[in-house]
């Protein structure tokens, strides 16, 4: 079961109309836990009290359309298609948010059912200025596909043509395009329940209501994370990602660029989705086909930079505990936290600045990836730089936002010159008429395509963790990490639970592998200690790790903590295929650390290329001079206030 | 803003939350004390409340656009709201409309170009046997003529000579001028 | 005001906290037996039998519990709690002192509109005085044990928020926006404490229902509508104002008080309510006849009942919490047809439409706001159609 994004009603911050209250039922009606007996359409079920009449129906296989209702989400209980007749009930009753809590009789699709449906699309259509064609949700559109349920056939109460709203495209990542809201408020709970954010909110009333930022502001300019998460429950095109890709074919069609590609590896567990696969269907190496046939001139792999960051990142915490337990510096930030997910990031310039010594000033994989293309690689092929693009294929829209941070330059240029989403690329593999799901395979491109199981799981909730420890273990206690776990997966870090908490102790150390020679004499300081670490995924479960450490709980003992700002980590990210719901995630999940098992090289630290790098290129080792400079970045404190 | 201005408002705002607790129930009186002395609440304000609260300042915003009687956005010194319900209607509030609109030289939903009066429609404020009734500020007059309307405005006129800027309310009263109603309609008058 | 030929229940001279005095002597079910064999039903307009709604509270398991005074009295025409929180606000404070005794809570709020403003120093002088007579605060009246305050929670002008689910959020710091049923405030309302939620005239007449007993409250009017009832009455009749008379009367009789002999048409029930034409007068004003909050308005033979249309819809427009689809996008879509139908461009065929729009409005809205708001539309275009049709071929 997976617990990762279910709403606690206590905790949650969503307005309490829309919040699952809590039944308490009269004494005659059983206990808490009791079985109610309902009939649907004829059709008799027990099901446990306080289950909704939707839930009920579910179960007996009993369709009924929904459209403000989302698995992620605290029922809201406003759109009304899922509205139900129940016997002795003059009004019909919203079956998402309706708790049985007596034995009652349902009728799904009676006359009143089908004309009150009808009328909630028409009234829906009314408003919505429907540009299906020009429309990146065409074909993937919940009004559309209810329209067609409902068997609309002409615009009963007219249709909406012109324009009331200018769409914002203020931000990197996400563009608002009001005229096509439908008011289900799906991105106002994802944004101040799930994820704890809090930029958008129903304003007004009345006919005049409408999703707003902060004093209607454009979306760049308020305190937004980018973390896409709205996207993907957007039932219509009302959200969408800033797409690059009209520029990207311009750029591969001119032939004196050389265009890259490096690939995270969320998207390939999930690009399939789009093309009618079953969500979890891995793609990795038929994608690869797909991006030649494209037209990018090479395809390589970031989980070779996502090994590299582990070198980099394991190397910044291992020195940053030297300072504290060697040292006794009081001024060593501990815990340090992962800053591989920029939506992550972003929150916590915003909304806890001052803990921004804590964030590891590594790179995150994509940018160490640009940094590197453009210097290392640019001067092993003999290219100029500045005819090199990046492009990055992530799981994410607030990608889009960090590789235009102006801080991103290292390299002399842009590092990465674009973020581009695993919808957008499926689009352009779709224009270009390529099968994805039934191309041949092919390996990634040298030098960057050596990539490890470790680099993999960063897709994944826990993942970056995962591959530290493996690393950590091997190069400090310098054993194996299949002696503790087998098969060497970390099964405590895994999972959706919103904070796992792990504890390791070093109980004898190693000697010291000549990478880390430079830095270090020996582990023996380490010998005897607990490393102490937690993962947590999704803002809203950062919020409370970040609680607990300012209130000097036990997570503030911890070490190392791994944040991901999307609920399931990036293979949930908001640049993935809509739609989104625990079980998809949980599919993709699966094949995340399928193809980890597949790997014959596991940890980061044992990565070929890698080694290489440090020999050839960044010749004073981890966190050297070199590294400094083109892997690792700082931060801005950002704050909240909304100017 | 000054910076003196935005620590003044600070203050009152901390004052407030002091006031009427930091927790979600005293949103409104909160907004509300700060809509009766500053005349609306400014993006700041707004950010200052949600920050005390520990509620996102959109949530405030949210709250301030739902209800008729907070705004985000400034208006006049004096709020006119004539109301525009049924019984007010019946009782011909069209041609007090056209007074107060030809008398202050705006529209319904405009604000004068001085900023003392902002002219809106309201709906039902439960005086519908005496209409057609109208709020400046937050008192209600009833049985509103067009020479009425104009005496109002004039008064409205007299009280900015001596108080322009946005005081309590009694200033309405204080000036004398106007009439205000503050018990129920004279029910004996009629039986 | 109340006429000679009908005696007041809520007005007449009696000794003051008379029912409060002898609530604390009785036990608590014997309370609630008592209002409910009173008959008494709500007076905000639904009608849902107090006793019962008491009981529900006093039966539910909870420390903290609250009760709530709806004097958001916001429905066009209304103005009676507006008459009765001046007038006889001892007696609404009376009501819910008796009301926390009744279901165990220790706080009682007045939730009063934004509009009634200048009432809120009148009310707080009478709870303080009240307390200062030992008629509020800890052990009241002397009985040990038995604590209630009361204070004022002022509205910001928001219409929706009569509707007790809306209230609650409103009290909480939200948006109006109404909650989904179940659970009922009963069980999880005020900061998800059992809440009872009353009109300003169900405190009060609960007040006299225990000071007279139950069985000189329910002599009253008819057998499922018991009791007097306020009418605020406005529009074209000669004598408007606040009327107590015995719930079942006629709209002939109750026209008859007013001086609106000749109206074509009575809106009962406000904007929400529905409209009566001439031919069905002979109707009653109670809650399983012409079911009305306490708002009459009467339309003279010249009325335009087409603008009496669009003003009821203009409201609804705005007034929508814009939450739900059918109430938000709806009540839009409707008043957009009037101005076809006034313009003479609407068809009969979109007219039909639009009455089978309402109706679905009437079934999926999420709160009564929604449920009702077609039904001044439905009732004018029913019976005023050659009135309406007539300008089409204008």
């Amino acid at each position: 079961m997976n617990t990762e994004s279910r709403m606690n009603p206590d905790t949650s911050r969503a307005p309490v109309s829309q919040k699952p209250q809590v039944i308490h039922p009269h004494s005659n009606e059983g206990d808490v836990g009791a079985l109610v007996r309902v009939n649907i359409d004829g059709q008799e079920i027990k099901v446990p009290l306080g289950t909704t009449i939707l839930e009920a129906a579910k179960r007996l296989g009993i369709h009924i359309p929904t459209l403000c209702h989302h698995a992620d989400l605290c029922s809201a209980g406003l759109c009304r298609i899922c509205v139900v007749e129940v016997e002795g009930m003059r009004t019909l009753q919203a079956s998402c948010a309706y708790p049985i809590s007596s034995p009652m009789t349902i009728l799904t699709h009676t006359r009143k059912v089908r004309s009150a449906r009808r009328h909630v699309v028409d009234l829906l259509l009314s408003e919505h200025v429907g540009e299906c064609y020009t429309c990146f949700r065409n074909n993937n559109c919940e009004l559309q596909s209810l329209s067609k349920e409902m068997g609309v056939t002409h615009f009963r109460f007219g249709q909406r043509t012109e324009h009331h709203h200018k769409p914002d495209n203020s931000s990197y990542s996400v563009v608002r395009d009001m005229d096509k809201c439908v008011l289900c408020r799906r991105c106002v709970r994802t944004c101040i329940d799930l994820q704890e954010v809090g930029v958008l909110e129903a304003c007004h009333r009345g006919s005049e209501t409408a999703i707003e930022t902060f004093h209607d502001k454009p979306l760049g300019e308020v305190v937004c994370i980018n973390c896409g998460q709205c996207i993907n429950r957007c039932p219509t095109g009302a959200l969408r990602a800033n797409d690059p890709t009209e520029q990207i074919w311009h750029l591969i069609d001119d032939s004196t660029k050389h265009v890259v590609i490096q690939t995270a590896p969320a998207p390939r567990a999930a690009i399939g989705e789009c093309f009618g696969c079953a969500p979890g269907t891995p793609l990795t190496f038929e994608m690869n086909t797909a991006l030649r046939l494209c037209g990018f001139d090479k395809a390589f792999d970031t989980n070779f930079t996502a090994d590299l960051t582990i070198i980099e990142e394991g190397t910044e915490l291992l020195l940053r505990l030297h300072r504290a337990l060697v040292q006794g510096d009081k001024e060593a930030a501990l815990p340090q936290f992962t800053s591989c997910s920029p939506g992550w990031v972003k929150y916590l310039e915003h909304f806890y600045p001052e803990y921004i010594p804590n964030l590891s000033s590594a790179k995150s994989p994509q940018q160490m990836f640009g940094a590197v293309i453009k210097t290392y690689y640019a001067q092993l092929h003999g290219i100029d730089p500045k005819d090199i693009v990046t492009v990055a294929l992530m799981p994410c829209s607030a990608k889009k936002y960090e590789c235009n941070r102006p801080e991103m330059v290292d390299s002399g240029h842009k590092d990465v010159d674009f973020g581009l989403t695993t919808r957008e690329l499926a689009q352009m593999f779709q224009e270009a008429g390529i099968d994805l799901p039934n191309l041949p395979k092919s390996e990634f491109d040298d030098p960057f395509g050596t990539a490890t199981g470790s680099g993999v799981i960063f897709g994944a909730t826990g993942g970056v963790m995962e591959a530290a420890l493996r690393t950590v273990i091997e190069v400090v206690c310098g054993i194996q990490v299949e002696n503790l776990f087998d098969h060497a997966d970390i099964i405590p870090l895994r999972g959706f639970d919103g904070i796992r908490y792990v504890e390791l102790p070093i109980r004898d150390v190693g000697p010291v592998i000549p990478m880390f020679k430079p830095l270090v004499d020996s582990w023996s300081w380490l010998k005897g200690a607990t490393l102490k670490v937690a993962v947590a995924h999704g803002t809203a479960n950062a919020k409370k790790v970040m609680e607990d450490i300012k209130a000097g709980g036990r997570l503030s003992e911890c070490h190392f903590i791994e944040f991901m700002g999307c609920p399931g980590g990036c293979i949930g990210g908001g640049g993935q295929p809509i739609p989104t719901s625990p079980e998809i995630r949980a599919a993709r999940a699966k094949a995340i650390y399928a193809e980890d098992s597949s790997y014959k090289v596991r940890k980061s630290h044992e990565n070929p290329a890698v080694l290489e790098l440090y020999t050839k290129f960044l010749t004073d080792g981890p966190c050297g001079h070199l590294s400094h400079k083109l892997l690792h970045t700082h931060y801005q404190a950002r704050g909240r206030f909304i100017a | 803003m000054l910076v003196l201005e935005r620590e003044g408002l600070g203050r009152l705002i901390r004052e407030l939350c002091d006031r009427h607790g930091r927790s979600r129930p005293a949103l409104l009186p909160i907004l509300q004390e700060l809509q009766e002395t500053q005349g609306w609440i400014s993006d700041y304000a707004m950010q200052a409340v949600a920050r005390h609260l520990d509620i996102h300042p959109v949530e405030v915003y949210s709250v301030i656009t739902f209800y008729a009687f907070l705004n985000s956005e400034k208006k006049g010194r004096f709020v006119i709201r004539l109301c525009r319900t049924i019984s007010c209607d019946m009782r011909d509030k069209d041609r007090v409309a056209r007074q107060l609109e030809q008398e202050l030289g705006v529209k319904f939903g405009q604000t004068t170009a001085d900023g003392r009066f902002t002219l809106e429609w309201s709906n039902c404020m439960g005086m519908c046997d005496q209409g057609p009734a109208l709020m400046v500020n937050k008192q209600i007059f009833t049985q509103i003529s067009p020479e009425r309307a104009h005496e109002i405005i004039e008064s409205c006129r007299r009280i900015y000579a001596l108080y322009p800027e946005r005081s309590e309310d009694t200033a309405l009263e204080a000036a004398g001028a106007v009439q205000v109603l503050a018990g129920p309609l004279a029910l004996e008058a009629r039986s | 005001m109340s006429s000679k030929n009908h005696p007041s229940i809520l007005f007449r001279e009696s000794q003051p906290d008379e029912g409060l005095k002898k609530a604390v002597g009785l036990k608590r079910v014997d309370v609630i037996s008592m209002v409910r064999e009173s008959g008494l039903r709500g007076r905000g307009g639904a009608g849902f039998p107090t006793g019962v709604k008491w009981n529900f509270a006093a039966l539910a398991q909870d420390e903290t519990k609250y009760v709530v005074c709806n004097a958001d009295e916001g429905e066009p025409g209304t103005f009676k709690d507006r008459v009765l929180l001046t007038e006889r606000t001892d007696l609404v404070l009376e009501g819910m002192t008796i009301a926390g005794r009744t279901i165990g809570a220790k706080e009682g709020i007045i939730y009063l509109r934004g509009e009634y403003d200048y009432l809120r120093r009148h009310l707080e002088a009478v709870i303080a005085r009240r307390e200062q007579a030992n008629l509020l605060g800890d052990d009241i009246l002397g009985t040990a044990g038995f604590s209630f305050r009361i204070h004022v929670h002022m509205g910001a002008g928001a219409y929706v928020c009569g509707e007790e689910t809306a209230l609650i959020e409103s009290m909480e710091g939200h948006r109006g926006e109404p909650r989904n049923r179940p659970p009922f405030p009963v069980n999880t309302g005020y900061m998800g404490h059992p809440t009872v939620v009353n009109n300003v005239e169900t405190f009060a007449l609960a007040a006299r229902v225990v000071a007279l007993g139950a069985e000189t409250f329910a002599k009253v009017g008819l057998a499922s509508s018991t009791g007097t009832k306020l009418f605020s009455v406005s529009g074209d009749c000669t004598r408007p104002g606040v009327y107590e008379l015995p719930m079942g009367l006629t709209i002939e009789e109750l026209l008859r008080e007013v001086g609106g002999e000749d109206a074509k048409a009575v809106q009962v029930g406000g904007a929400s309510g529905t409209c009566v034409p001439h031919k069905a007068f002979t109707r009653r004003l109670a809650f399983d006849d012409a079911s009305t909050g306490g708002s009459i308005i009467v339309f003279g033979p010249q009325r335009d009942m087409l603008r009496v249309a669009r003003n009821f819809m203009e409201f609804f427009d705005e007034e929508s919490c814009g939450q739900c689809t059918p109430c938000r996008r709806g009540n839009r879509v409707l008043l957009e047809g009037i101005e076809k139908l006034e313009q003479g461009v609407c068809t009969l065929t979109y007219l039909s439409e639009l009455k089978a729009l309402g109706e679905s409005m009437q079934l999926a809205s999420k709160c009564g706001l929604g449920q009702s708001s077609p039904n001044a539309f439905l009732s004018i275009v029913e019976h005023f159609k050659d009135e309406i049709l007539a300008r089409q071929t204008a």
